[in-house]
């Protein structure tokens, strides 16, 4: 793994998060680096929301500290102290959720021009260039369309650029909401749960999508997921989580094989949410104390 | 029908103004699901500031009319979109998070106090001024006499509205402010994590509506003549009124229920009894609530998952 090279982005520093006598999130430390994709997963109820919460600044932290470092300029900032809109306008994080939060009333395209807001209130003079049309607002505001189109041909919803969003199908949605965070240009692109509800075929585009990002854009992203076919063939680091602590975190075939977490899985009555890759390997360990 | 003609022309005049003060009301519902029941009297303080500016500038020794009214109406948006400004900083901000019946009876609070401070500042009595647009066009003439006439001010009232409702329109349609204001319309939250400073844009928000509200003071001051610090109360309530029976929170509702109301109004006052106008217009506030609470072109509640 490229753990060497590539320098740390989002830094988590024995964060823990309290709700009056429920402990969510209990002295995790962790690092995302840039340019990799960082998985957590965990049990239903381990605290991966509310880490993300913790990130983008829904919650303000009981304990720890939360660094982001932007990986061109070396600037440093403590996501913890910042109010939630400077999260995205200064610090260049994005998010989306798992239960999808569009603007569902607006078009397709305009969903990414609204992310774009920041960078067009400064070229519109908060917009009084903008209504004059002066030159240099319609320069940005091309700009933000060739942005926007940009995304829209990434995730193949140029068709329905003037869909009302609440109208198109889960899987564009889903599709679209990310396209909305890149639109932000992020450093850090934290995505919770976003290959729910979605079938085997557009999951695996999700996964292309992401390496793509990763690749191409060269930034950093955090997932939450529990569809373990795509966090195994995509991740590049997988934090995991059970109770609010962390258990294990490394390379994702480690993590795999990993008895805590095994054992976290196992832990758990329900069936279903055992990934079908631990649940092999289970059995294998299983048929490996038996044979000798 | 030339005496119909003469009410139309009436309540159209009255319903621009209605409209104006009703889409502070609209906006102000539609970002942060609040009554601004201190709107009337910020369009109060609008009337006022004219009177003021108008004495100012007649000091200053400027004479020309069109320049004068220009004047008037610019200092007139700007110091009351600064008490609108000043009302959401201080009454509705610090009471964001708190549960929805807060921000309301601190809207009341803020109506009374800003009556009463009129009142200690510039007297109970009513504030004359000279008319400063005469004349008018005759359009038609009864054979016994009766003149159907549009004065120029009324002109000048239609006009200014038109205007300044299709540059309200650009402003939320086509600029990246209106486009945030909508955002933040549908998720606070979303708009938020988009880089979108929530608060500074329902802070415009406070500022556009009382601007407009400045622009109906100044309306009315011309139109009629006379103010006194009373005339928010009654006019707030029925702006909300016209508000409620668009479609609260639609801006083109709000526009329409103003004419309406202003149509209903004048129409009553013309062929039924003048003492009941104010009954009509509240009755239809109640039919409204009862039957289409969602208003001519309001959209119907969408419980958020």
């Amino acid at each position: 793994m490229s753990q060497h090279t590539s320098p740390h982005l989002l830094n988590v520093e024995r964060l823990t998060m309290r709700f009056g006598g429920l402990v969510a999130v209990n002295d995790v430390s962790f690092a995302a680096r840039d340019r990799e994709i960082t998985a957590v997963i965990g049990p239903n109820g381990a605290g991966k929301t509310t880490l993300f919460n913790c990130i983008t600044g829904f919650y303000s932290p009981t304990v720890g500290r939360l660094t982001l470092r932007h990986p061109n300029t070396g600037k440093e900032f403590l996501l913890e102290r910042m109010p939630g809109y400077r999260i995205s306008q200064a610090a260049s994080v994005a998010r989306t959720f798992q239960n999808i939060r569009l603007f569902s009333g607006m078009s397709v395209l305009e969903n990414l021009i609204v992310a774009q807001h920041n960078k067009l209130m400064r070229a519109s003079g908060f917009s009084i260039a903008g209504l004059l049309g002066l030159p240099g607002f319609r320069r940005a505001e091309r700009e933000a369309l060739d942005l926007a189109r940009y995304w829209l041909d990434r995730v193949g919803l140029t068709e329905r650029a003037d869909w009302q969003a609440g109208a198109l199908p889960y899987g564009d949605q889903r599709r679209l909401e990310i396209a909305r965070a890149m639109c932000t240009e992020p450093v850090l692109l934290c995505l919770d749960e976003p290959a729910a509800g979605l079938n085997p075929r557009e999951s695996g585009d999700l996964a292309s999508l992401l390496t793509f990002i990763r690749d191409e854009h060269k930034i950093g992203l955090l997932l939450i997921e529990h569809d373990m076919s795509v966090v195994m063939t995509i991740s590049d680091h997988v934090v995991v989580l059970d109770y609010g602590r962390k258990i294990a975190d490394g390379a994702p075939l480690a993590v795999r094989n990993d008895p805590a977490v095994i054992r976290a899985y196992l832990g758990e009555d329900e069936d279903e949410d055992l990934p079908a890759e631990v649940a092999a390997d289970i059995e294998a360990s299983k048929a490996g104390e038996t044979a000798p | 029908m030339e005496y119909f003609l003469q009410q139309l022309i009436n309540g159209l005049t009255l319903g621009a103004i209605y409209g104006l003060i009703a889409i502070g009301y609209t906006m102000v519902y539609g970002i942060i699901g609040m009554i601004n029941f201190a709107h009337g009297e910020i369009y109060m303080i609008g009337a006022f500031i004219s009177i003021i500016a108008f004495l100012v500038i007649g000091w200053a020794g400027i004479t020309w009319v069109p320049l004068v009214l220009a004047l008037v109406l610019l200092l007139s948006m700007v110091f009351t979109a600064a008490y609108g400004w000043t009302v959401e900083r201080i009454a509705y901000r610090p009471l964001r998070s708190s549960p929805r019946l807060a921000p309301l009876i601190s809207a009341i609070g803020m109506s009374i106090f800003l009556q009463n401070y009129v009142q200690i500042l510039q007297g109970a009595r009513v504030k004359p001024i000279q008319p400063v647009v005469q004349g008018g066009v005759k359009l038609m003439e009864r054979a016994d006499g009766f003149v159907v006439q549009i004065s120029y001010l009324q002109i000048v009232i239609i006009l200014l509205t038109i205007a300044l409702m299709f540059g309200f329109n650009q402003i939320i349609q086509g600029t990246s402010l209106g486009r945030s204001q909508r955002a933040c319309e549908q998720d606070k939250t979303m708009a938020g994590l988009l880089g979108v400073n929530v608060d500074r844009t329902i802070s415009l928000t406070f500022v556009m509506g009382a601007a407009l509200a400045a622009v109906a003071g100044f309306m009315v001051t011309l139109y009629y003549g006379v103010i006194d610090f009373y005339i928010g109360f009654l006019a707030g309530v029925k702006a909300f009124t016209a508000a409620v029976l668009g479609g609260i929170g639609s801006l083109p509702g709000a526009m329409l229920g103003g004419i309406l109301i202003g149509l209903i109004e004048a129409f009553w006052s013309a062929y039924f009894t003048i003492e009941y106008k104010d009954v009509a217009t509240f009755t239809i506030l109640v039919l409204v609530l009862i039957f289409r609470p969602t208003g001519l072109l309001g959209r119907p509640e969408i419980e958020k998952v």
